[in-house]
């Protein structure tokens, strides 16, 4: 991602967000961080799940889908969940 | 692995996103990984502590304290746990924390290309446009004008540094000390800075 152009001006948005735009979305950060903790896996390979989504799967999906992506696939792999 | 299209039954891809999230976290209790109240007592602590004001007081007692400042500089963990928001020890902390000081030369700015990795303790939830494609993408091609879109508009002879953040180090943005601001204390000058001052999208 790092590099690329033609994504259009950055989204200025300076305070007054919410922490998270829905409760699911608090949930996957939740989640997310207490596996880390526990763990069940590492901050490399969550990004590397991360960055191992396809590129027009990337691009649809929102932050914390992509988030969800990585723990689903990353517990599947481990098979700890 | 699962990632391809048309996934597998048990990644529940075809489900509403909240109940897919409802469903993982069911496995992963059941599994004994976490429990429920875990994740509720990691959230509330989460969004009671987690702030830009936290990162704020090291800025103020950086520039009221040149010695803390060095310290900080050198070691950003051991700072924050000198105040009291973070750990010394950058495993228990869950990253090292790297402060990049703004000059009369260089400008510093924060990004994390791969996601949106910062130090969340000290800067608190991220907003929407430090996760954004845009940001991520083209801050580290095109700063200056980058920033401009933030309003920050840097004379061409300062150098612009972007630090991207990696899976050990998190950077914060030590920013220049505004001026006429000598009579004011840490508390005061605490309430100065700001999250995007943090970042380096602004200054302060």
């Amino acid at each position: 991602m790092g590099g690329q152009l033609g994504f259009g001006p950055v989204p200025v948005v300076v305070g007054g967000e919410p922490a998270f735009h829905a409760a699911w979305e608090a949930r996957v950060f939740a989640l997310s961080s207490v596996l880390l903790r526990a763990g069940a896996y590492n901050v490399d390979e969550f990004r590397d799940a991360i960055e191992r989504i396809p590129p027009e799967t990337y691009l649809r999906t929102s932050y914390y889908e992509r988030w969800l992506m990585a723990i689903e696939d990353l517990l599947e792999a481990k098979g700890l969940a | 692995m699962s990632h391809a299209e048309g996934g597998n039954s048990e990644s529940h891809a075809d489900l509403p996103v909240a109940a897919r999230v409802r469903r993982l976290e069911e496995r992963v209790v059941a599994a004994g990984l976490t429990t429920d109240a875990d994740l509720d007592a990691y959230l509330t602590k989460f969004l009671e502590r987690a702030s830009p004001m936290n990162g704020a007081r090291l800025v103020a007692r950086a520039w009221t304290d040149p010695a803390f400042r060095e310290r900080m500089l050198a070691d950003g963990n051991s700072a924050a746990a000198e105040l009291g928001v973070g750990s010394a020890d950058p495993a228990r902390q869950g990253f090292q924390l790297r402060v990049v000081e703004n000059t009369a030369t260089v400008h510093n700015v924060v990004v994390c290309t791969l996601c949106s990795c910062y130090p969340l303790a000290l800067l608190g939830p991220s907003p929407s446009w430090y996760k954004s494609h845009a940001y991520r993408a083209r801050v580290v091609r095109e700063p200056r004008v980058v920033l401009a879109e933030f309003g920050l508009e840097l004379p061409e002879e300062l150098e612009i540094a972007v630090w991207d953040s990696n899976s050990e180090a998190r950077y914060m943005v030590l920013p220049r000390r505004p001026d006429g601001t000598a009579d004011l204390d840490d508390e005061a000058l605490t309430r100065l800075v700001t999250r995007e001052g943090l970042i380096g999208t602004a200054l302060v």
